[in-house]
């Protein structure tokens, strides 16, 4: 065998600030040409691997290692973070933070300028890169005007320009919608088979990652390695699922259905599934067991009505549409669309932040119409995306109090209302932190506790849980789920579809500015039309049903939904 | 969201669009320098009307900047209100002659002189107004940075200018969300609260802000650092355009008013053109 | 001169963008025309996290550009603006709010804002307005005065309250418990 590009032996690393070593006893080969999958959830230490290999660490981040680490033959801590520049390319999680030229040639160009390439041959190579990744039709763009797959394109680009020999991905699908998703991980495995790179993916979204066709996967926790097999033998165990990685669907469902998973049924694509007649039957009758037992909802009273809403940012551009819907009463309801569709568009239109252009916005029969931005957030709550956007006092309590401060409600009602919030959100023990010392995911029920705190009736989530791990994942949504069940209307604006099909059975979708359907989740991805219009994926559980002979995908997805609700939560 | 209007690069064909970033930052800073050393009536009159030559070369419209020119004058008129406020008299003891016109109240006159005076400053910022313009609404932005390194500053600073432009539209987007949602929890700047209030408030947008950009800000030099910057002494760059013949010519124009200027300013030993005499 | 580290670079482009969007941020005051000026508390902020040269290239840069795309720069304010960076990055060169804040701390940066905010504002601005566009003495004392205590305030109160809440949340997990 070849001599391996990237070599990790007895590795270990602590950061300076860090008690504990982040990074033990690792012992890891990469080949030329190889395309691994370092899954892991966070905190795992998986993406510290990665600083390892690009060299942020120790150039950024300084620590202590033990052990050795070769990249191309030469020892890490002989090369420079420029020259291991050379041999690496690093794609970061964040499109944005990565595109730092004012056009995308000029950030195709960055590494180039710094090596001093002269400008014809810098031109040169920029036009060939950019045609690789098919980018070379908007050299002159600036990146605001670009969606995510196509900064992401740039991104690519920008590191495939030095010929690495290594391209490294830090959980490239974090910020894109499932489509630009499906069309990165394409475009990888187009790079990777005409320059012969190795890749080395981080991400804890399997399956997406999984679309094409991976060598291995490493999965990392608590800092050492635990699995380093091909695909086919880590899906067939049930490693993944004890170290906090969501198996692909239509695995869980097979599991569900009393099938074993076993490498030979070819576990690592759902087009290469080679189920038996026997495993299909064995579908088809659980199948049929499960579909008795739907329950159906009643719709409760209404609460929120949009009607024939128009808007635009400016006089001539129109962003939303035609946009009719009404929310019930103690509903969960998804709100989908590609990134751009106008989704959150539609959520400041509630809250008031843009004043629409025609049509109504009204809550129990009362238009809001003339409602200011804090009147209306005494009915309806706005959670944002990040967190860390929201957060504006250092300690918890502060926050959580903040809105009812301003609102000069006296000293003894804030302190009987903010204890109560807290409570219901269990953050009660932790009221006197600082918001600094929390995980993400409890950062973001301090966010929702500090818009429960003027009890709205509806509360409206940006994206609850992009970019989390599924343990967080799981924690943010059960959270919400519980506070649906206590009798808080909740709406997610997301373009995660597993979300929006295990938490929700009603969802609007949107495209350009137009509701395509209000349906159920489970109707929407099983209609390839739909689809395919709104740029969302469908899930491998249509696939899987229409293999295994049944006639009905979406009654399928819906005993999915409902046996996992029942039966393993 | 609503975009705050400022000016920005508008891209058309003319000739000034087609001199490089170098020459345009050489001219502008010459002009500038000029406008500032002279106080002399003719020599501001020449680069005001040669100013608005160029305007007109350059085929960008009134209608383009008329918002940018309106502030301008708001500016100037509060100016000249503000020194003639403070010292009414100014004109006479820089000129050393009084000839009055009106007597309004008090110490309040109009004088001739201080009437020329106030013609004199107007004017000294005005002949800058449209060159200033024109470098910004001309010069491609990707120009910037290399333009800068061309005239001998060193390339790091060149590209921190060049993120502040790439980063004024995200930072903007971000104020925007974060000031929006806040709102929604009562925290309101503009609104009629006591002052101290308000400034204790603006931290509620401030904080959030400014640990998001110091995020960002890791993100960004890890980035620029996984891709070589600061390697060499040097860097080239993608967006530099060659000098042609009009651009030595815009420079050679723009040197020969600042000599022409400094020449004629200084002839008679003073900064001050003085009629009055 | 030493060379400027890249995070260094990134931090006065990104300041400097914060100062531009913050400057066109209007926050009025009872008197006529006068806005608060958020910026300044950012620019002292960064200039303490980041030091002197990025306090005076932020003010630099940010000011060109805000001036630039309003009216045409007025260089001795924006010297001004930069020097105010430089001075208090100077000043608080050795305050480091990593390692938590107290109140010795905090009356060290508003010394230095103070200072700087006179220099400039008192000094430097008016100064170059005399020298440059020769306007009269009173006139630019008692603007550059008006300026001066107002981004002293600002300053003062929100760069302070800025720098507590900053540090507070750097500060490790230590000994934190749950309490029921």
């Amino acid at each position: 065998m070849t001599t391996p590009v990237i070599s990790f032996q007895d590795y270990g690393f602590q950061y300076t600030a860090q008690a504990e070593p982040t990074l033990h006893h690792i012992n890891l080969d990469i080949y030329p040409g190889e395309k691994v999958l370092i899954a892991g959830t966070s905190g795992s230490g998986k993406s510290t691997i990665g600083n390892c290999i690009n060299g942020l660490i120790p150039f950024a981040y300084s620590g202590k290692s033990t052990g050795r680490l070769f990249i191309d033959g030469k020892a890490a801590e002989e090369s420079s973070i420029f020259e291991l520049s050379h041999v690496v390319g690093t794609v970061l999680q964040d499109t944005d933070g990565q595109f730092i030229g004012l056009t995308v040639g000029e950030d195709i160009a960055f590494a180039p300028e710094n090596d001093c390439v002269p400008q014809e041959e810098m031109k040169r190579l920029v036009g060939q890169v950019a045609g690789l990744v098919d980018i070379e039709d908007h050299l002159e763009y600036a990146p605001h005007e670009l969606s995510g797959g196509q900064k992401q394109r740039v991104s690519l680009a920008g590191v495939m320009v030095e010929e690495v020999k290594v391209l490294l991905f830090d959980e490239p699908l974090a910020n894109l919608d499932p489509a630009a998703g499906r069309t990165t991980i394409e475009l990888i495995d187009m790079v990777q088979e005409r320059t012969k790179a190795a890749v080395l993916i981080i991400e804890h979204r399997l399956e997406d990652v999984l679309w094409s066709k991976m060598d291995r996967i490493v999965l990392m926790h608590e800092g050492g390695i635990v699995a380093d097999m091909p695909t086919s033998r880590l899906l067939s165990g049930n490693l993944l699922l004890e170290h906090g990685i969501r198996e692909p669907l239509y695995l869980t469902a097979l599991r569900y259905a009393g099938v074993e998973i076993r490498e030979d049924l070819h576990p690592e694509h759902v087009d290469s599934l080679q189920l038996k007649p026997e495993d299909k039957e064995q579908v088809r009758r659980w199948y049929h067991t499960q579909r008795v037992g739907i329950r159906q909802r009643q719709h409760g009273q209404e609460l929120l009505r949009v009607r024939d809403l128009q808007f635009g940012y400016t006089p001539d551009t129109c962003t939303l549409q035609d946009v009719n819907f009404t929310i019930y009463k103690g509903e969960m309801v998804s709100i989908v669309g590609r990134n751009g569709a106008g989704k959150s568009t539609l959520a400041k239109l509630i809250c008031g932040f843009e004043q629409p252009v025609s049509g109504s916005i009204s809550m129990e029969g009362r238009d809001l119409c003339g409602d200011t931005i804090k009147e209306r957030a005494a009915y309806i709550g706005y959670v944002m995306q990040n967190p860390n956007q929201m957060i504006s006092k250092p300690m918890i309590w502060d926050e959580v109090e903040m809105a009812l401060v301003q609102s000069g409600m006296p000293k003894e009602e804030r302190t009987r209302r903010v204890e109560e919030t807290l409570k219901i959100c269990g953050l009660y023990p932790f009221r006197n932190w600082p918001v600094s010392a929390l995980s993400f995911g409890q950062k973001k029920r301090v966010t929702i506790a500090s818009i429960l705190v003027q009890r709205p009736q509806i509360i409206i989530l940006d994206e609850p849980t992009a970019g989390q791990d599924y343990h967080h994942y799981t924690e943010i949504m059960d959270f919400l789920k519980e506070l649906n069940e206590k009798g808080y209307t909740i709406v997610m604006i997301t373009h995660d579809m597993h979300l929006m099909l295990e938490y929700t059975r009603r969802a609007i979708v949107f495209s350009d500015g137009r509701m395509l359907a209000d349906t159920t989740a489970a109707h929407v991805l099983n209609n390839p039309e739909l689809v395919r219009e709104a740029n969302l994926k469908e899930t491998s559980l249509y696939p899987l049903s229409l293999a295994c002979g049944i006639e009905e995908p979406q009654v399928f997805t819906e005993c999915f939904i409902d046996y996992e609700q029942k039966e393993v939560r | 969201m609503a975009k705050v209007a400022i000016l920005s690069y508008i891209k058309r064909k003319s000739p000034v669009h087609e001199l490089t970033g170098t020459t345009k930052l050489i001219f502008f800073i010459a002009w500038s320098v000029s406008a500032m050393v002279t106080y002399d009536t003719r020599v501001l009159l020449c680069m005001l009307v040669l100013s608005v030559l160029i305007f007109k070369i350059s085929k960008i419209r009134i209608r383009d900047i008329s918002i940018v020119l309106g502030l301008a004058a708001v500016f100037l008129l509060l100016n000249n209100l503000l020194v003639y406020l403070f010292a009414p008299e100014y004109g006479v003891e820089l000129y050393e002659s009084r000839t009055v016109l009106i007597t309004i109240a008090g110490p309040y006159t109009v004088t001739l002189q201080q009437l020329f005076y106030h013609f004199n400053m107007t004017l000294k910022v005005f002949c800058v107004v449209p060159v200033a313009l024109l470098f910004i609404a001309c010069t491609d932005p990707s120009e910037f940075a290399a333009s800068l390194a061309s005239i001998g500053v060193s390339y790091r600073i060149g590209y921190s200018v060049s993120l502040a432009l790439r980063y004024i539209p995200d930072v903007q987007r971000e104020y925007h969300n974060i000031s929006q949602a806040q709102q929604a929890r009562g925290i309101d700047l503009s609104g009629k609260d006591k002052l101290l209030t308000r400034m204790k408030n603006s931290v509620a947008i401030l904080l959030p802000l400014i640990l998001s950009s110091l995020n960002r800000i890791e993100t960004i030099s890890n980035a620029m650092e996984l891709r070589g910057f600061g390697k060499n002494r040097k860097r080239t760059w993608y967006a530099r355009r060659k000098m042609r013949r009009n651009d030595w010519l815009a420079i050679g124009f723009v040197t020969a008013v600042l000599l022409i200027g400094l020449v004629v300013t200084f002839w008679d030993g003073s900064r001050y053109y003085n009629p009055f005499i | 001169m030493k060379k400027l580290s890249v995070k260094t670079v990134v931090a006065i482009g990104i300041g400097a963008a914060l100062f531009f969007v913050l400057g066109k941020v209007s926050i009025p005051t009872p008197v006529p025309n006068t806005y608060i000026s958020l910026q300044y508390a950012v620019q002292a902020v960064f200039a303490t996290l980041f030091g002197p040269i990025a306090g005076l290239l932020i003010g630099f840069i940010g000011h060109t550009l805000l001036d630039a795309t309003s009216f045409g720069p007025w260089w001795s304010w924006i010297i001004a603006s930069a020097f105010a960076g430089l001075v208090i990055g100077i000043v608080t060169m050795k305050l480091d709010i990593n390692e938590g804040i107290d109140t010795k701390k905090i009356v060290h940066f508003n010394v230095a804002q103070v200072i700087a905010h006179l220099l400039s504002w008192g000094l430097v601005a008016p100064c170059l307005d005399i020298v440059i566009y020769s306007e009269p003495l009173e006139k630019l004392f008692a603007q550059g005065l008006m300026a001066g205590v107002s981004n002293i305030l600002t300053t003062g109160i929100v760069g302070s309250l800025l720098l507590v809440a900053y540090a507070k949340t750097v500060v490790k997990k230590g000994s934190l418990s749950k309490e029921n």
